[in-house]
């Protein structure tokens, strides 16, 4: 009997095939649309993990906290909210159980040596606990030294494949390259690190912050931007000092720039506090997208509904003729409703495939990186079956409560 | 004759006591069928004639159980079918009666063989192997002329054929009744006198027949005619012998 149900529902369904595409089209876009928004969203959630976990370990944010009068606004007394490259000193000088202090400012150059030359070369202006917290070390000659930062001295570390880029097999080191019109001297090459959370670390390259501030910021940003940075980096020795360090580094910036400790002008965050607000984004994000994928398959389902009651008009003699051979009510009933599940099924099978195959394609496009979730696919899926039953069930209780003499005789 | 053989044993196939089916159109009742009483035995072929509006249709559909009777009984091989619900009522419709109707109503995109076995699907008790009914619907199709013809639609063929399919179909689950609507009403003559010949022949094997027609002639094939009149049996005529059928 199952057989005979599903190869009536086939036959309904194969006989129209493209009207039977079509229907099926919303719920594959539907499921399709779940899939990859969930994969994409998910994607990010996990880029955003690998960045800040790459960042290193125990490590503390100290940035501008937004406010009403935004960020840079000048408070009256001339002091300012901006936070800059000396509150990051201060803070390296004078906060205890603390291993490093980084601030970092980029920009994109054009590097020159010899007559080799370079173009979009990632320049980090930074501070000498950048190798230590960002777990890089140095391959040849040595990394930046306070005395580089204090005297702003013009000196380059090349990242590893960019070292190889400008000298081949020569050796670096002591040589002089031209980054955008200023001439450096390399003092050291850092050790392969490969792509991280898409940072290329070897494709850079690492300059005193001081030299950025200087000779690489903008004259008309530098007259409002100063020695301002976005964030400061701190790492401190282990988890149980954590919240004094926060204490220590919210009491020196409120002295810093004359505010109190209630309305500080930054916010002291650990990592796990970033992970955990960036996953809250994300979560709320993917769930948006959920939502708008859900509608689609709904619509989906109004159509498989709405081709439904135009089979059971167009099919009405046949079911008469079902009738008259023995079929109850319930045989037509299951009939129908088979033959929308169907439609569903199929619909949301092709578009698992579809939305699997997209999340994949993206990948590989390079453009966005997808994580397959398989409870989106369950649900979507899932969705889909529920869609075709429920949508599927009017018209085929239409179909089941027809008059066995008005369907013999309908045309 | 084997008809008269069959008669002999007169086990009763339709009795229907006092039924009256009236249809309600807004206010307006309309009365099909006004008190009518019927016996019809096993082996019986009987012809049901009279004017359009004399209630005929609404007849067959109650003996056909596609419909139900408002007032009265109605009792198929011994089971009272007046009370009984929509599924019971396929159930018997299944199992007991095997319909030809004028317009053959077969299914337009199955084959011969599918349209035969259509039965056979909603079948509840005595089920059979595919393999088996697949040989029983072929020597069914055979047993109507319809050799070698399984593979073809409906649209294929001629209306004789397609009623001869349609009268397979009706034989395929062994119905204790046969309904025939105006079996010939959509065929020429020629094709028309084949179908009577096989209505003939499945009489004189034992069928019970009940048979709506307007044509004298076939009529004339069966053993007792029963004219109706707004509802009522207005006339019963006893056909001692059946006219056999020409050729």
């Amino acid at each position: 009997m199952i057989g005979e149900v599903l190869q009536i529902a086939w036959e309904g369904v194969s006989r129209n095939k493209l009207r039977s595409l079509l229907t099926m089209l919303g719920v594959i876009i539907g499921v399709a649309a779940v899939i990859i928004m969930v994969a994409v969203s998910a994607g990010t959630e996990a880029t955003i993990a690998d960045r800040i976990e790459t960042l290193g370990t125990n490590l503390l944010f100290v940035s501008q906290a937004f406010s009403a009068a935004g960020p840079g606004a000048r408070q009256p007394g001339g002091s300012s909210n901006d936070l800059t490259y000396d509150d990051a000193l201060a803070i390296r000088s004078s906060v205890k159980n603390i291993t490093g202090v980084l601030v970092e400012r980029n920009s994109t150059l054009a590097v020159k040596a010899g007559n080799v030359s370079s173009d979009g070369v990632t320049v980090v202006g930074t501070t000498i606990d950048y190798p230590e917290i960002r777990g890089l070390t140095v391959a040849q000659g040595r990394f930046l030294t306070q005395k580089d930062l204090d005297n702003t001295a013009k000196v380059a570390v090349l990242g590893y494949s960019l070292a190889q880029d400008l000298f081949g097999e020569e050796n670096p080191v002591g040589q002089k390259i031209t980054v955008g019109t200023v001439k450096l001297y390399v003092m050291g090459v850092m050790e392969e690190k490969g792509v991280v959370a898409n940072t290329d670390y070897d494709a850079r390259m690492y300059v005193p912050i001081s030299l950025m501030f200087e000779k690489f910021t903008p004259a008309m940003f530098a007259r409002f931007a100063g020695n301002m940075v976005n964030t400061i980096t701190v790492q401190v020795e282990n988890q149980e000092v954590m919240d004094g360090v926060i204490t220590q580094i919210e009491i020196l910036l409120a002295k810093r720039h004359d505010a109190t400790m209630e309305d500080l002008p930054f916010t002291v965050r650990t990592q796990q506090e970033i992970i955990d607000t960036q996953a809250a984004t994300t979560e709320s994000f993917r769930s948006l997208l959920a939502w708008v994928a859900a509608v689609s398959l709904v619509v989906g389902g109004i159509g498989i509904m709405n081709i439904m009651l135009v089979s059971v008009t167009e099919r009405t003699r046949e079911i008469g003729i079902r009738q008259a051979t023995g079929a109850t009510p319930g045989d037509i009933r299951w009939q129908f409703l088979t033959e929308a599940l169907m439609l569903s099924l199929t619909g949301g099978l092709l578009g698992v495939v579809g939305g699997v195959g997209g999340s994949w394609l993206f990948n590989q496009l390079g453009s966005m990186r997808t994580v397959l979730v398989p409870n989106s696919i369950l649900l979507a899926f899932g969705s889909a079956a529920a869609v075709g039953i429920f949508f599927g069930f009017y018209p085929a209780n239409k179909a089941a409560q027809l008059d066995p003499i008005e369907a013999l005789r309908h045309e | 004759m084997t008809a008269d053989a069959v008669t002999d044993t007169p086990e009763t196939i339709i009795e229907v006591n006092e039924m009256t089916k009236v249809y309600k159109m807004g206010d307006v009742q309309v009365v099909a069928l006004d008190g009518i009483s019927l016996h019809i035995r096993a082996g019986e072929f009987v012809a049901i004639m009279g004017p359009s509006g004399s209630g005929k249709s609404t007849l067959m559909n109650i003996l056909g159980c596609l419909d139900r009777p408002t007032k009265g009984s109605y009792c198929l091989a011994g089971q009272d079918i007046s009370r009984m619900n929509r599924s019971q009522l396929a159930h018997i419709r299944g199992k007991k009666i095997g319909f030809i109707f004028q317009s053959y109503n077969l299914l337009p995109q199955a084959t011969a063989l599918q349209n035969v076995l259509l039965p056979m699907v909603y079948r509840r008790n005595g089920r059979i192997s595919q393999k088996e009914r697949q040989t029983l619907a072929r020597s069914t199709l055979a047993a109507v002329g319809l050799t070698d013809r399984e593979k073809h639609r409906p649209k294929e063929m001629s209306g004789g054929q397609q009623q001869r399919m349609a009268i397979a179909r009706a034989l395929i689950n062994d119905p204790a009744l046969i309904l025939a609507d105006e079996p010939t009403g959509n065929l020429d003559s020629r094709s028309g006198k084949e179908i009577m010949e096989i209505l003939h022949s499945l009489h004189e094997r034992g069928r019970t027949i009940v048979m709506i027609t307007h044509d004298a002639e076939n009529a004339g094939h069966a053993q007792r005619v029963i004219h109706l009149r707004d509802g009522r049996v207005a006339q019963e005529s006893v056909q001692s012998t059946a006219i056999p059928v020409e050729g």
